[in-house]
């Protein structure tokens, strides 16, 4: 069966860290970084990238479209 | 498995999602967690799908997403507190070959708004109307709304709303949907990713509805107000599963002018 | 080719006007004296003859509403209604003109306040002239004295409403609103097509097209430097219209001693105070101003070396008379002689007014 693997590019000054995208990704991929954006937000970024199967959760629940996402298939 | 580098996914032939290109590049002023912005992004990525940017009026309402026409790059107009069906109205009547969608909150659509929003649904203007409910005035900093929940605290109801006393929330999907000049009348989320793909199709109905001239598209968006609920995004979100949506049910509520037997 | 003339009442003129001038939408509500405007409209079936757009509103405010999204949309639009009416209008007048739209309002004046009466009033002139609804803005208001008028005005009110890109008020009464006269009607004219709109109005909501930047049509401004600025911008837009808009009929003052200076019905009973007054030998003459915004302030200044005192004559009790004391400055008395709650004033009592209040005073 193929696989897929996955990864998110965060606009980290446009994130607002609300964490949606952490509790949504079914893969736990996603966490808050400890540094925080100009605005004093802990950003999203792919904490376990290796687990992203770019299923685009993410990126549909972000209330601030701050997230895009790539997928290919490996074998 | 194969070692694969993140540059070799991040590619522009791998690309999956992206921010529709109808959003334009400010950055939304809304709470962080605050389903508006997905709400705008469905709306514009629905326009960006049907290639109708050009063909597209939108009217924002008074209350948090006032400034929305500063992120859908369409042609929009701001109107007074509740009139936006009245404004969109007009639009579509002068230019029928448009399509004209309002998008208002629960104080704008519920409450100042309630004869525009009824007697456009009644004569069936072949608008869509995208109705934001929270339950809660976001914008003047969480007062009751019309269709703040039983017992729910806000700032004008600091021991919680009670019905005797200040009215019950009303269901106004349910109401305009009992009106002949609706077509389509649906209530959704944007909580999850599962119930932002169902709300997008809605989105889409709506606007595609447009074309067929039967009258107005309504579709209810339960949302969130961290802000006014005083609670964290994702928290937020659990009390909308456990206290909004047991009151404001999902699901369609009438269909291509027939009210969904449940 | 003949003139094509017809017998009909104000309101009636004020309909036909709009559908012949290539209106393309009204949007009213009932109530007297003036419903016969949206009654003429309905029979007349002007979807039919022009493609004109005609809808009964829910409310006064609804039907404001729909004119600031039709004229937002570069769209020739228009309103009309009585003063209980307006009142509610005022929201969205504010709107419009915080918006620049272009505009028609129609106000068939009855008396007041509240519900009053049902009867002529021109108790609205403060509500008219000074803005009427929140904020810095001012409205061109034009006062027909004939049902001819109200038929020309319509045409007139759109091409200053769209010169200036600012709303504008019609000020009649429910004299003129009812009453019948002949009047020479214009030709037909076509309704612009949407590419002519969007040429005429680059700024209008009419579907963002590639080659421009999206437009919004909004009265917000977040920013209060900003919205100073065109507070400013606004303040330069009625400075013009003052020194370019004013419209005036001005009878017998050429040897004129006193001076009536009225609008609308009062200014044609007026004309009759005058043919008394100077069949007495009284040397009295008439300044009519058909412009209210802009207020005819030079032309009243001009007078003043030649008359002993001017004479406000209104159906209200006494709102114009203050424009005319800010434009005499103190320079010649200014009295005021008014009917209200819909009483219409008789010549006779102009004459004995302008007499007690500025001759035997």
């Amino acid at each position: 069966m193929a696989k897929f693997r996955g990864a998110i590019v965060v606009d980290t000054e446009a994130c607002k860290g609300c964490g949606v995208c952490v509790s949504e990704c079914p893969t736990e991929v996603i966490s808050l970084a400890n540094a925080v954006n100009a605005k004093g937000y802990n950003y999203a970024e792919m904490a376990n990238p290796e687990a992203c199967i770019g299923c685009a959760n993410c990126a549909v629940v972000c209330p601030d479209g701050v997230i895009t996402v790539y997928k290919t298939k490996v074998a | 498995m194969a070692e694969i580098k993140l540059e070799d996914i991040i590619k522009e032939e791998n690309l999956v999602y992206k921010k529709s290109e109808v959003m334009t590049d400010n950055t939304l002023h809304y709470c962080p967690g605050c389903g508006h912005g997905t709400a705008h992004r469905l709306i514009a990525e629905v326009i960006e799908e049907m290639g109708i940017q050009g063909e597209t009026i939108g009217v924002t309402p008074v209350g948090c997403s006032v400034l929305m026409y500063n992120y859908l790059d369409i042609d929009m107009q701001e109107a007074a507190h509740g009139r936006a069906p009245a404004v969109a109205t007009a639009l579509k009547r002068t230019m029928p070959n448009k399509y004209v969608f309002t998008y208002q909150g629960d104080g704008d659509l519920a409450a100042i708004g309630t004869a525009e929003t009824i007697h456009a649904c009644n004569r069936g203007e072949n608008i869509a109307i995208f109705f934001i409910n929270n339950g809660i005035y976001g914008m003047t900093g969480g007062q009751m709304a019309p269709t703040t929940l039983p017992g729910m605290k806000s700032s004008t109801s600091p021991y919680g709303r009670i019905a005797e006393m200040m009215g019950g929330p009303i269901k106004m999907t349910e109401l305009v949907a009992q009106l002949d000049g609706t077509h389509y009348v649906t209530r959704q989320a944007v909580h999850t990713p599962r119930h932002v793909r169902k709300a997008k199709k809605a989105v889409r109905q709506a606007f595609e509805n447009q074309t067929l001239k039967k009258g107005v598209s309504f579709v209810e968006i339960v949302s969130n107000c961290n802000s006014g609920w005083k609670l964290p995004p994702v928290e937020a979100n659990k009390w909308l599963v456990e206290n909004m949506l047991p009151f404001y049910e999902l699901g369609d509520i009438k269909l291509n002018g027939e009210l969904v037997n449940k | 080719m003949d003139k094509e003339l017809r017998l009909m009442k104000g309101n009636e003129a004020i309909a036909e006007a709009a559908i012949r001038c290539g209106t393309d939408a009204y949007f009213g509500y009932p109530i007297t004296p003036q419903s016969e405007v949206i009654e003429y409209l309905m029979s007349e079936k002007p979807h039919e003859r022009t493609g004109m757009v005609v809808l009964q509103a829910e409310s006064e405010v609804a039907a404001i509403n729909m004119v600031y999204g039709a004229a937002g949309a570069g769209r020739k639009v228009m309103t009309s209604s009585s003063s209980p009416g307006v009142s509610l209008k005022q929201e969205g007048i504010s709107y419009i003109a915080g918006a620049e739209l272009p505009a028609l309002i129609v106000n068939v004046v009855r008396g007041g306040p509240g519900l009053g009466t049902i009867q002529p009033g021109q108790g609205d002139y403060f509500q008219s002239v000074k803005g009427g609804g929140h904020g810095d803005y001012k409205l061109i208001v034009l006062a027909p004295a004939s049902v001819q008028e109200m038929y020309d005005f319509v045409k007139l009110s759109f091409e200053l409403g769209f010169k200036y890109r600012n709303p504008v008020l019609i000020q009649t009464d429910g004299v003129i609103g009812q009453m019948m006269e002949k009047v020479e009607l214009g030709p037909q004219e076509v309704l612009r097509t949407p590419e002519e709109i969007e040429k005429e109005c680059p700024w209008g909501t009419t579907g963002k097209k590639p080659n421009r930047e999206r437009n919004i049509i909004t009265s917000l401004e977040l920013d209060a430097y900003k919205m100073e600025k065109f507070n400013l911008k606004l303040i330069e837009k009625y400075k013009k219209i003052q020194e370019n808009e004013v419209r005036f009929e001005k009878i017998e003052c050429d040897d004129a001693e006193y001076v009536i200076i009225a609008y609308g019905s009062s200014a044609r009973i007026a004309q009759k105070a005058i043919k008394i007054a100077r069949a007495k030998g009284i040397k009295v003459g008439l300044l009519r101003p058909i412009t209210l915004f802009p207020f005819p302030i030079k032309q009243i200044r001009e007078l003043i070396p030649q008359v002993k005192g001017f004479l406000s004559v209104e159906m209200s009790a006494g709102q114009m008379v203050e424009d005319i004391r800010l434009a005499v400055n103190g320079e010649r008395p200014v009295e005021h002689f008014g009917r209200m709650g819909g009483v219409i004033p008789a010549a006779e009592e102009i004459v004995t007014a302008l007499e007690q209040k500025l001759i035997g005073g």
